[in-house]
């Protein structure tokens, strides 16, 4: 993960509990930093801390972001000296800054994290730093964004906020030095404890004649609103399909919305759908469904033979307001799972309740009457004789 | 030679006495707090029935848990909200406790109040959900809840947007209750845990049975939840109980048709 502090010249107010907002940050990442575990890979990348602002040309200004530590293992103490040297200087170029900590952070495997620390909208405007978050989330290599304000107010909360929707990251409103600390550490843990693969990133085909063939797994897509995406799953007789899809509302959506997954055979007939709507705040629209061949073996329709491969399309419902761009498409997540197939029960082997009694005891008494009447006539016809 | 053995031995029997005694006295240990909450699906924190989960969070964050139950269980979510100061707030905000099962589909309450408002005053929010008791067997085409993972979301539904980011703390108590699954002798032969590691597509003539890849699953439940003597349902009592009431009333219909007048010898 990566860290990303602004050094900005606004980080000279004293506004947190009557520290200045820089020497709030400092101490917040001595205390992680005695906390991070060994094995922990950390960089540090500032952005505002060579050009003041206002004094040096927007031009070098809105350039101005350096790594102050590369992502590796850290050096605790060479981190602190590194730190207790800053001093809030200049401009606040978050768009450049975020997207050179995504550099710094490589293409690995797993998730990355970066968590922006900063009190100030980007007054640099180009890149725009929601727009430069959008374009990393699109990049597919799941890079997520926490963010964190040193202040209240309203422009910066949208900035950070609308960054943090964009890559699916959270954002919190400092208030304190311990407020800070306490996020801070949670962040870190988090980085180092859901240590997860990067989902395979796919394109879904808009037939399913052509679509890619998935096997077990979580995959990665994008979206567009009303587009409809194809995908293939072989299923295997004896097995059954699991399949979920999640797409998720990064950006200003209109309040009303759903997802479709349906699950067809090559013919276009729908064997079964999972669909989901929704209004509101929320993170992600999610459905999902299972299938599999349930007919008894041997029961074979000519007119359906069993599709062994399956077609899964995922279609949406949302729409957004004029000014919303909807390009790149939403984050879609799919998961895809093939499980033993479990058949349809019998009916269960023993019974239950006052008429299986009644029934027994019927039984039982018109099973002796007979027995009792057969044994008397064999006894008189004995005697007959 | 002979007096070293013996204090082996009687070393031994005094930790073998001693061995269950420790046993029987140590308390099982508590489940340790969870102080962390994941952020999709994917990265869900799993919680187990009775674990105390006490986390931090700032409001307008969505948090994830997920928890692995199996058949007969029916789960009870409590999840309380200690809101930001009512001073820093500026209106009221609704908050919502969804579940989701191994597939993300939504999951129905049978109790509990799964959405809340909170007036602009409060100082904390209560939410809960009772879940349906799980199935051991449903049809594919139907959405009851089967065994498997589920997922626990808690998050802000509708609040002011300058409410967001506010520092929250938010608890979250998991109870599962046994109970018997329905329907009777069936079960599903793998949990719905989807897998969590990435995917692979494959070439289209590859053959669907060799392209098994390793599965890594989200929480598993365990095999079976019910004890061993429970499995012994009460349609074995019922049955046995038939079949001697039955046998009794055999014996009973035989006499009835050998009446003691009735043995007599008819004069003729």
């Amino acid at each position: 993960m990566e860290l990303l502090l602004d050094v900005s010249g606004s980080m000279r107010i004293a506004d947190l509990d009557g520290r200045t907002r820089m020497s709030v940050a400092k101490q917040a990442f001595n205390d992680v930093l005695d906390a991070i575990p060994a094995e922990a890979h950390v960089g540090i990348r500032l952005f505002g801390s060579q050009h003041r602002f206002p004094g040096a040309s927007k031009a070098v200004g809105c350039k101005d972001t350096r790594q102050l530590v590369p992502v590796g293992p850290v050096d605790k103490t060479a981190v602190k000296t590194a730190i207790a040297t800053l001093q809030p200087t200049g401009w606040t170029p978050i768009g450049l800054a975020l997207r050179a900590a995504a550099k710094d952070l490589g293409t690995g495997e797993t998730t990355r994290r970066i968590v922006l620390i900063s009190d100030g909208q980007d007054e640099c405007g180009f890149p725009g730093p929601c727009e430069v978050a959008r374009e990393l989330a699109a990049q597919g290599t799941h890079l997520v964004v926490d963010t964190l304000g040193l202040t209240l107010n309203a422009k910066v909360r949208q900035q950070l906020t609308c960054i943090a929707e964009a890559t699916g990251g959270t954002y919190t409103a400092v208030q304190s030095q311990d407020q800070l600390t306490a996020r801070l550490g949670q962040l870190m843990r988090r980085a180092a404890t859901t240590y997860q693969a990067t989902p395979r990133q796919v394109a879904g085909d808009a037939r399913c004649a052509t679509a890619p063939i998935l096997a077990s797994g979580v995959y990665t897509d994008r979206q567009v609103f009303s587009d409809h995406r194809w995908y293939r799953v072989q299923v295997p007789a004896g097995q059954e399909l699991r399949a979920s899809v999640s797409i998720s509302l990064d950006r200003k959506l209109n309040p009303d919305y759903g997802v479709l997954l349906r699950a067809t055979s090559q013919q276009g007939r729908e064997l079964v759908r999972g669909t989901d709507a929704g209004s509101g705040r929320t993170d992600v629209q999610s459905a999902g469904l299972r299938w599999s061949d349930q007919r008894a073996p041997g029961s074979d329709d000519e007119d359906a033979p069993a599709p062994s491969t399956v077609c899964l399309e995922v279609s949406n419902s949302f729409s957004a307001p004029g000014a919303v761009r909807k390009e790149p498409g939403m984050p879609l997540e799919l998961t895809v799972g093939l499980a033993p197939s479990s058949p349809a029960p019998s009916g269960p082997d023993l019974g239950r309740g006052w008429q299986l009694l009644l029934m027994l005891a019927v039984t039982g008494l018109l099973t002796g009457l007979v027995a009792g009447w057969l044994a008397r006539w064999r006894i008189a016809v004995w005697k007959e004789n | 030679m002979r007096s070293k053995t013996l204090l082996g031995l009687t070393g031994a029997v005094l930790a073998a006495v001693a061995g269950p005694a420790a046993a029987d006295d140590a308390t099982p240990t508590p489940l340790p707090t969870v102080d962390t909450a994941g952020t999709s699906f994917l990265t869900a924190t799993t919680v187990r029935a009775g674990q105390p989960v006490r986390v931090p969070a700032s409001t307008g964050d969505y948090l994830y848990w997920s928890f692995a139950a199996a058949a007969g269980q029916t789960g009870r979510i409590t999840v309380n909200v200690t809101l930001p100061d009512a001073a820093s707030r500026h209106g009221a905000a609704t908050w919502t406790v969804d579940v989701f099962d191994g597939l993300r589909r939504r999951q129905s309450c049978t109790a509990g109040a799964q959405t809340a408002t909170a007036e602009p005053g409060s100082a904390a929010i209560s939410l809960g959900c009772v879940l349906r008791r799980i199935r051991s067997w449903a049809e594919p085409w139907s959405s009851d809840p089967l065994p498997g993972t589920y997922y626990i979301r808690l998050a802000a539904t509708a609040l002011p947007e300058q409410d967001l980011g506010l520092p929250i703390q938010t608890s979250l108590d998991l109870a599962l209750r046994d109970g018997t699954a329905q329907p009777d002798g069936a079960a599903l032969k793998a949990p719905l845990s989807p897998p969590v590691n990435p995917g692979a597509t494959l070439a289209p003539d590859t053959d669907p049975s060799s392209s098994a890849v390793d599965v890594v699953s989200a929480p598993k439940p365990a095999a079976q939840a019910r004890s061993w003597f429970s499995r012994f349902s009460t349609r074995w009592a019922w049955t046995a109980a038939g079949g001697v009431l039955a046998a009794l009333l055999g014996v009973v219909g035989y006499h009835l048709t050998r009446h003691p007048r009735r043995r007599l010898p008819t004069p003729h």
